[in-house]
């Protein structure tokens, strides 16, 4: 079993911090997996920056442009996230569009991760109808590939993507993209009852999740809660990155 | 092609976020449904008729024909309404957004043809309209910026990236993704997710359509020997490819070289690029070793996109399309003799496509039957070209 399928036996609330790998500074990624860790955070999501990201807002965009810039690639992020391993055992996801896992190559950037320490990849441009050959390579190797759901989507098709990813699925919060405000998602309630109704994986919930109140109200139906575009803006307004990372996941866990 | 997921062999699908896919859906259901409809294939031939003025002339080139050694003939379609192949396709998927009750257009231009294309419907259907369009590209366009406002829509700058039609492209899907409920998206050229590819080929198929006919007719003789148009996101290549694939003619697309193909400031993606997936579909890519997409640069804004519609991919794999390129001078250069020698100003893309014929080893034999498809007028370039010729000289 990987670290995700281990942590999603248990019950309770998660907080689940998401940033881009590289941002501020190229190795800022390993400092902050093991911030999140101290500050109680139940998993990570690791962004892998590319330079089209069409379902992100302009603080997560911003995010990856800075990491680009610091020379970030996905051998490197890997690398990273080996040395994580040398003292942490939480569980990490990369959350990637898909082109630059295709010019790793999918094959070799499955086996790659897996042996790097990743648990999980998150793609956010590759629906269920395109996800046959990755969902594969990904159960060979129990990597978890942590397939996507929105507010339009079916019920049956909640089942069925969740039978296909198996350990997690993810519920995008709004209709929008990353950076959207989790006020204008109306009926949450009513769309997280839907996925936990059709749902036969636990699911997490994200985009524009931002306070104590909000990772409170998610954890009370779905099995986690992330928090991603303010987290970075926390990290990009702060002196010391890491340790504000750290405090605001604790507060985010009501953890003060 | 393509198949019922929207693949052409390992090219195309839908690689988009969960959100869009029943957006995509519903989009291809209602357009299967009009295509088999009597009352849209009417309503859409009258309104390609009396609104946008076709059939577009098939013209034969007399003094480059006897400069060339070979017979050219020019698919006008810079003499449609708006001035370029785009309103084609813009008056098709208009009629869809109607049947599918949306009141918001957004669309991304480049060159800003797509952009005016777009915003004329919209205005001519009474219906909101925002085009997306890079910074760079609203400089070097500024007349097309001044149209789409005059027709009532709203240009937002996007400043991101290049500052191109790539961004303008990412700005649209995000957009979408936020207002995909009220909102329809309509995309420009053969590329995005499915069905895209396949409507808007089909939509610009009417030119092929009508060169088949007209060639027969005016020249007594069956087929062209070749034909050739410049390739962007490739839509008014397949527009007039599509009806010859079948046939004994060779079909040629020229990309854009830009500064020549080793000095990496260029947008020949079947040339240079590599497999990959870009605006919800898989086909060529310009990109660099860690799969970044990395920045095209053409003098013609609609060439100047990192990316290929997957069809192009395919014929490519296929060998069916003779896929080579054209640079900024030729293309220039093929802009001012056109001009001087037949009294048209092309756009800068078709430029392209006409510089083909004055290469060497182009493979074209004396005598030939060459059509070209001239995808739009000049009058937007011709700032572009008075800088060009003045830091040349
Ligand atoms: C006149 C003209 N030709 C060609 C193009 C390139 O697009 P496509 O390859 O889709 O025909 C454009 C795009 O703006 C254009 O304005």
């Amino acid at each position: 079993m990987n670290r995700i399928q281990t942590l999603f036996q248990l019950s309770g609330e998660k907080v689940i911090p998401f940033f881009t790998a590289g941002h501020p500074r190229l190795d800022s990624t390993a400092d902050l997996v093991l911030a999140a860790e101290r500050g109680g955070a139940a998993m990570v999501e690791v962004g892998m920056p590319f330079s089209d990201p069409l379902a992100d807002g302009p603080v997560i965009q911003q995010s990856s442009q800075s990491a680009l810039r610091n020379g970030m690639t996905t051998a490197k992020l890997l690398q990273q996230v080996k040395q994580v391993r040398e003292s942490s055992e939480i569980p990490i996801a990369l959350m990637g569009y898909l082109n630059p896992i295709l010019h790793y190559g999918i094959q070799t950037f499955v086996t790659d991760a897996r042996a790097a320490g990743v648990d999980g990849l998150i793609i956010p441009d590759l629906p269920c109808e395109e996800s046959e050959d990755l969902v594969s390579l990904c159960k060979a190797q129990e990597l978890s590939l942590v397939l996507l759901v929105a507010p339009n989507t079916p019920g049956k098709k909640i089942t069925r993507i969740s039978q296909l990813a198996q350990d997690l699925i993810y519920c995008v919060a709004v209709l929008g993209i990353t950076g959207a405000r989790l006020d204008e998602a109306d009926g949450l309630v009513s769309y997280m009852e839907r996925v936990q109704h059709h749902s036969e994986s636990p699911f997490v919930v994200g985009f524009g999740i931002k306070t104590r109140e909000d990772v409170r109200k998610v954890n009370r139906i779905a099995d986690g809660a992330v928090v991603g575009t303010s987290l970075i803006e926390v990290i990009n307004s702060a002196n010391s990155p890491v340790e504000a990372a750290e405090t605001y996941i604790r507060e985010l866990g009501g953890k003060e | 092609m393509p198949d019922h997921r929207g693949h052409f062999d390992r090219y195309g699908g839908k690689y988009v976020p969960e959100s869009l896919i029943p957006a995509l859906k519903e989009l291809e259901q209602q357009y299967r449904k009009a295509m088999t409809d009597a009352n849209f294939q009417t309503e859409l031939s009258n309104l390609l008729k009396h609104y946008a003025g076709r059939p577009t002339p098939l013209y034969h080139a007399g003094r480059l024909s006897e400069e060339l050694g070979f017979e050219v003939w020019l698919k006008r379609e810079d003499l449609n309404h708006t001035g370029a192949h785009k309103i084609n396709n813009a008056l098709g998927q208009i009629l869809l957004a109607r049947r599918m009750d949306k009141q918001r257009i957004i669309a991304e231009t480049g060159a800003g043809q797509h952009g005016v294309a777009t915003a004329t419907v919209a205005a001519r259907f009474g219906l909101q309209c925002i085009v997306y369009m890079g910074e760079e590209d609203i400089q070097r366009q500024k007349l097309n910026v001044f149209r789409m406002n005059l027709l009532g829509a709203e240009v937002r700058p996007v400043s991101t990236g290049s500052a191109t039609l790539k961004d303008a492209t990412n700005e649209a899907i995000r957009d979408w993704v936020t207002n995909v409920e009220t909102t329809y998206y309509l995309l420009g050229s053969t590329v995005g997710p499915h069905p895209y590819p396949m409507l808007v080929r089909d939509f610009q198929s009417v030119i092929s359509r009508e060169t088949k006919e007209q060639f027969k007719v005016q020249v007594g003789v069956e087929l062209p020997d070749r034909i050739v148009a410049c390739v962007g996101g490739g839509s008014n290549a397949m527009g007039i490819f599509f009806d010859f694939l079948e046939d004994d003619v060779t079909l040629v697309g020229i990309e854009a070289a830009g500064k020549g193909l080793e000095s990496g400031q260029h947008a020949a993606t079947l040339t240079k690029g590599e497999f990959g997936v870009l605006h919800g579909s898989a086909s060529y890519l310009l990109q660099d070793s860690n799969g970044q997409v990395t920045l095209p640069h053409s003098i013609s804004a609609g060439l100047d996109y990192p990316g290929v519609g997957p069809e192009h991919s395919y014929l490519k794999s296929t060998g069916r399309v003779d896929y080579r390129t054209a640079t900024d001078a030729e293309a220039v250069r093929a802009f001012q003799w056109l001009s001087e020698m037949e009294g048209i100003l092309p756009a800068l893309e078709p430029a392209h496509a006409l510089a083909y014929l004055r290469q060497e080893n182009n493979g074209i034999t004396s005598g030939e039957r060459v059509v070209i498809c001239l995808s739009g007028r000049g009058d937007k370039d011709v700032n572009t070209v008075a800088h060009w010729i003045g830091v040349d000289s």
